[in-house]
């Protein structure tokens, strides 16, 4: 099996659209931009912090914290893991209100 | 979970614990049975910090030196929406490791940080900003009325 420089985006990916099959899913690295912090010195890994875009009806009739509190769960290994996931920051809209938000923008 | 069960549990592992061929601290059994209870000591010491002020914040470093980039945008947040400081505290969880463990086992939450209004978890910092755009988190603080009195003088309105 070829190794995958993106193991823990591999692993979200296919955790979410399993669980939640999102109409859209977007995964941001931005580990890069919080590698000179001081809470990163002794990490090696090149995958700590996520920004996650996901549509999904599964989210519908959901307040947010609950909304994200799904995400959490599936990732829960993840997140606990030493050297796993260090911060992780989620935008979770059911498809309606993709598509509103997208209609505010185009404005 | 039947108590008895537990107390067996923690005490053949203490049994374990003598023998130091296998680490037992290390099996993940053992680490999930740690991890899920804090002790009530700790859960009552949060309790009592979420109802310290109407609104709280626990974060990586204080209000003056946010300690992290998502820590100090919830600041500014806060800040922008004219949250009066009197009815506002944050905890800063990097000076007690039982904290920052703690409080993501009682808000059954994983990151930090986290708004609690009026005892009610609210959410991390993006949902702060997207509650922050949308105008959620202004209707939500101005019905719990924990902003700053508006100023009736035309002269004060600060600008952001």
């Amino acid at each position: 099996m070829a190794s995958s420089q993106t193991l823990m985006e591999d692993i979200m990916r296919q955790k979410i659209t399993q669980a939640l099959s999102p109409t859209a899913l977007e995964i941001f690295n931005d580990s890069h931009l919080h590698a000179h912090h001081k809470a990163m010195k002794d990490t090696t890994s090149q995958e700590t912090h996520f920004r996650v875009f996901i549509t999904s009806a599964a989210f519908g009739s959901k307040m947010q914290p609950a909304r994200h509190r799904m995400v959490y769960t599936l990732l829960k290994d993840e997140l606990a893991a030493q050297g796993g996931i260090h911060a992780l920051q989620l935008r979770t809209r059911t498809p309606e209100e993709d598509e509103k938000a997208q209609a505010r923008e185009a404005v | 979970m039947n108590p008895a069960m537990l107390s067996r549990t923690a005490f053949s592992a203490a049994g374990q614990a003598l023998r130091p061929r296998r680490n037992p601290l290390l099996s993940s059994r053992f680490a999930a049975l740690q991890k899920a209870f804090i002790s009530s000591e700790t859960r009552k010491a949060i309790d009592k910090a979420v109802g310290t002020a109407p609104v709280v914040l626990f974060m990586k470093g204080t209000p003056e030196t946010p300690q992290c980039g998502f820590s100090r945008a919830s600041i500014q947040i806060l800040g922008l929406q004219g949250v009066n400081p009197q009815k506002f505290t944050a905890f800063n969880v990097l000076e007690d490791e039982e904290l920052r463990q703690g409080i993501k086992e009682y808000s059954d939450w994983p990151t930090i940080p986290q708004l609690y209004v009026n005892n009610e978890f609210v959410g991390g910092t993006d949902i702060m900003m997207s509650m922050h755009q949308d105008g959620s988190l202004a209707k939500l603080l101005d019905e719990k009325d924990v902003l700053v009195e508006a100023e009736g003088s035309e002269t004060s309105t600060p600008s952001p």
